[in-house]
């Protein structure tokens, strides 16, 4: 079969989805997280704290498809990556898995027993459920910028010589409490929209403030840390990006302060850090004004600028190693076979809109802001 | 590699899989229960039915939630603990995952928090549309993830490649059409339907011993024991072996089920006991059918049945033309354009797999002695007791379970479920399907050692490169965590089933019939 894109373009277009599942992923499960990680907090009753339970139930399960998708398809188009990011971070992995594993089973067992102390203790596994997902996820995301240990072998094997707490350095934690306010701030924009006015809804904007503001500063923090520390790489040589997926075939180097080349090179791509920005002062002035959907938009842009700002920065490197550059995963060099690609893009052009229309309905089919009253009396709810 | 850390690695694979495999069965087959009783309430509009399926629905919910927990740990498992096998074979293994999250998970997660949620805010046909997506989309996962898993057993479509050392894809279709992925994914889902009615008549029985809820229990007894006999039939007859004839490796998990040492001739007899020997190559005490094992394997009278010895000559055989094969791919990679090593990897390709069966003994497979290929040959050998006694089991259940739904039919028609010895039995195998369902897939899995991935990658090479305290560290920490769901999870299973189907009254949905679904329903 003739393929009618070539490698360069299925990898770029490959590149630009791993994108669209990330921001998918913050967009819609990043506010069940939200939502989750603040729930001994929001709630002063286990009314108030079930309201805001009952404002994601019907679709925290859907949402979270989009992480599981996300391992599925770094798997199917960047099985580099898929190898050596989950091996390298094995045990924050375990960490996120264990709570991602929590979260459900917090939401769905959580209304079964009346106890007061059974659902304390479940609303403090919720609380796991969203916070470390989001720390850990956010501290990758720091490592991922300056360099990750590890070195591939001549059969391509990985050999990962890190440690969990040689993760958190100072640089990650700004990282990974950049991601915490951001989807924090994005659980409490969500709540704004969808539960009724009162003390929970309050708390959400007051919650929501505090967010946004610590998001621009850690963005802002975070930027600076970028240009002035040594951090970057950058591909020396002839680039092949047409050529069989083997690191070994390029030559990469440590480039201090690498990570801003792009944006002189295309100015448009300072779009991304500018949403950064915008999105958590559109989220303030929806939060002032008291415009729910402006607010929940704002934090919306604000995750889509944040992560967009992480992957052109590194463009077109994904996985740079600290240790040994020329191991470093770039696009050129750790994705699929040409045909591979090929299919899977047939697949998500096929499935993704599918996807998203069903998704839509099943917003709509819930549409409303919840009640306290309906907390009361509706025998489906958590 | 270090052996502990490959045998660590592959108890994390087999806990966190088991117990994953706890829930899934009873999502596949309750979510068409669930399908059935309320196409019966949309079709009479009887209150009664809609009673029926927000009962199982609820116990669909509890089990559903675990079954989706413990599958995010698979989804992400082939990378942190088996990097080298991502590596090496995600070019293929991770589409079939990924189509798997895209077409099926999305569908049924999305849709199950409206069945559940979506009863006052969805119309009779709209809320059973929902229901049936839950189940289609259950079942389309179960459908990609066993393509997968076909895959390993039976590597079709896809070659190495040296300048990328790893596998590719050739032909998708291959992959997407493999026949043990399809005969794999109509045995696995069956089970899981005979699971689900095996639960349901179980539970229903309870409450017919205990004399409640007797209106919702005698008609999902009547659901299950017509579900379940289908199912049961369709799980034995469609088994898995109609692959058996395809690969080495598939035959060698043929001869290793039946304990057969050596070739017979055609046809070959079945074995129903005996107690096989590893050492002497011997099967002592045994019974044989003559002929019945030919007829189900080769389907015809002549086909013969490989035994297991002549199946390690020809394993020995392979791993010298693999040598060749490493040679050529060690030259390749000092030199991409090194015509006449191309050659010789072109023609021995098909068999580096079995090269790499000789790293366990020595790190350069071109360096073995004759001693090592021997070992390396014999390698290729499963555990024949285990798998001749696992099979044995889970046959036995499969053919126990046609008598027993064949039994419910007939209990059903003639005297209405009344019979309390069949009440009490039908409490009494719940544990059951369980019990199959796991061995099989313990037989499907130990079966294919020491691939991974058949004739291409030893399960020993896939492993990632960690250090035994960490395996230990997920180890201890998946089972404190999944045991205290377990625990957690059965018990909230078992208040839901001693509270029964009560019913409150509905909100907001204008629905409202009478009063006969919303009170506790009293016994007939």
């Amino acid at each position: 079969m003739a393929i009618p894109l070539d490698y360069e373009t299925l990898r770029l277009i490959w590149w630009a989805l791993l994108g669209v599942l990330l921001i998918g992923f913050t967009l819609t499960d990043g506010y069940d997280l939200g939502v989750a990680a603040l729930m001994p907090f929001i709630g002063k009753t286990d009314e108030e704290r079930r309201l805001a339970i009952n404002a994601v139930a019907p679709h925290w399960e859907g949402h979270q498809v989009w992480f599981i998708l996300g391992g599925g398809a770094i798997f199917a188009a960047w099985p580099f990556v898929y190898a050596v990011s989950f091996s390298g971070f094995y045990l924050a992995m375990f960490l996120v898995l264990a709570a991602l594993i929590l979260r459900p089973v917090s939401f769905k067992y959580r209304s079964k027993h009346a106890d007061p102390a059974w659902r304390g203790r479940w609303d403090w596994a919720m609380f796991i459920g969203g916070f470390v997902p989001a720390l850990v996820f956010g501290v990758a995301v720091g490592n991922v910028l300056q360099g990750l240990p590890f070195r591939l072998d001549s059969d391509l094997r990985t050999f990962y010589e890190g440690t969990l707490l040689g993760l958190f350095s100072p640089f990650a934690l700004v990282t990974g409490l950049l991601s915490v306010a951001m989807i924090v701030m994005h659980g409490a924009g969500f709540l704004a929209v969808k539960i009724e006015e009162g003390p929970v809804l309050e708390r959400a904007r007051r919650i929501g403030t505090f967010a946004a503001i610590v998001s621009i500063v850690l963005f802002a923090l975070g930027g600076v840390w970028v240009a002035m520390g040594q951090m970057g790489f950058r591909l020396e040589g002839v680039i092949d990006a047409q050529g069989p997926s083997n690191p070994h075939y390029a030559q990469t180097v440590a480039a201090p302060g690498a990570w801003l080349d792009n944006y002189g090179r295309h100015p448009w791509m300072l779009l991304a850090p500018i949403l950064g920005f915008a999105g958590p002062l559109i989220a303030l002035i929806g939060i002032r004004t008291r415009s729910h959907v402006l607010n929940l938009t704002g934090s919306s842009l604000a995750t889509v600028g944040i992560i967009a700002t992480v992957g052109l920065s590194m463009f077109p490197f994904i996985l740079p190693s600290s240790i040994d550059p020329q191991s470093s995963l770039t696009a050129w060099n750790a994705s699929s076979s040409h045909l591979t690609l090929w299919i899977m893009l047939l697949v998500t052009l096929i499935f993704l809109p599918i996807v998203l229309i069903y998704t839509a309905w099943a917003l709509k089919v819930m549409f409303g802001r919840v009640t306290i009253a309906q907390v009361r009396t509706n025998p489906d709810f958590y | 590699m270090d052996m502990a850390v490959v045998e660590l690695s592959r108890l994390q694979f087999a806990l966190t899989a088991m117990y994953h495999f706890l829930f899934v069965p009873l999502t596949l087959g309750l979510s068409f229960l669930l399908v059935i009783m309320e196409s019966i309430y949309v079709m009479t509009g009887k209150e009664i039915w809609r009673v029926t399926t927000r009962f199982w629905g609820k116990l669909f919910g509890i089990n559903f939630v675990l079954g989706v927990a413990t599958g995010i740990t698979m989804e992400f498992e082939f990378g942190t603990n088996w990097a080298y096998y991502a590596h090496y074979v995600g070019d293929i293994f991770g589409a079939p995952l990924a189509i798997e999250g895209l077409m099926a998970f999305f569908l049924e997660a999305t849709f199950v928090g409206l069945m559940f949620f979506g009863w006052d805010r969805l119309s009779k046909v709209g809320h059973l549309f929902v229901t049936f997506c839950v189940a289609l989309g259950s079942n389309l996962s179960a459908l990609w993830i066993l393509i997968a898993n076909g895959w390993m057993q039976h590597p079709a479509g896809s070659v190495f490649n040296p300048e990328t050392m790893r596998m590719e894809v050739t032909d998708f279709y291959a992959v997407l059409f493999n026949p043990v992925a399809q005969a794999k994914f109509v045995h696995t889902v069956s089970a899981g339907y005979v699971c689900a009615s095996v639960f349901v008549m179980g539970v229903s029985a309870w409450y017919l011993l205990k004399g409640k809820w007797t209106n919702v229990a005698r008609r999902s007894m009547m659901v299950a024991a017509a579900f379940g006999l289908a199912s049961s039939l369709s799980v034995v007859v469609l088994g898995d072996e109609s692959g058996y004839a395809l690969t080495d490796n598939q035959k060698m998990k043929l001869a290793a089920i039946e304990a057969m040492w050596e070739t017979e001739p055609a046809p070959a007899g079945l074995s129903i006991f005996g107690i096989p020997d590893m050492q002497k190559h011997v099967t002592h005490a045994e019974i044989k059918i003559p002929y019945v094992l030919g007829l189900i394997s080769t389907r015809s009278l002549t086909g013969e049945v490989m035994g297991i010895d002549e199946l390690v000559l020809k394993a020995d055989e392979r791993i010298r033309s693999g040598t060749i094969a490493y040679d050529a791919v060690e030259k390749l990679k000092a030199n991409r354009g090194n015509m006449a090593a191309r050659e010789a990897f072109e023609l021995h390709k098909r068999d580096l797999g079995y090269a790499m069966l000789l790293k366990r003994y020595v790190a350069d497979p071109r360096q073995a002695s004759e001693q090592q290929i021997l070992m390396a040959a014999k390698d290729t050998i499963p555990n024949v007791p285990v798998m001749f006694w696992l099979f044995r089991m889970m046959a036995g259940i499969g053919f126990f379970f046609i008598a027993f739904f064949g039994l419910a039919f007939y209990c059903a028609s003639v005297c209405q479920f009344n019979k309390r010895w069949f009440l009490k039995l039908a409490v009494a195998i719940m544990p059951l399907p369980w019990l199959a369902i796991e061995g099989g897939w313990v037989l499907a899995e130990i079966g294919r050692q020491p691939w991974a991935v058949e004739g291409v990658l030893p399960t020993f090479l896939g492993a990632s490169s960690l250090t035994i305290s960490q395996i230990w560290t997920t180890i201890i920490g998946f089972t404190l965590l999944y045991g205290t769901l377990a625990i957690i999870e059965v018990r909230l299973m078992i208040a839901s089933i001693r509270k029964g189907p009560v019913e409150h009254p509905v909100h907001g949905g204008g629905q409202q019939q009478g009063s006969a679904g919303f009170a506790p329903l009293p016994a007939e």
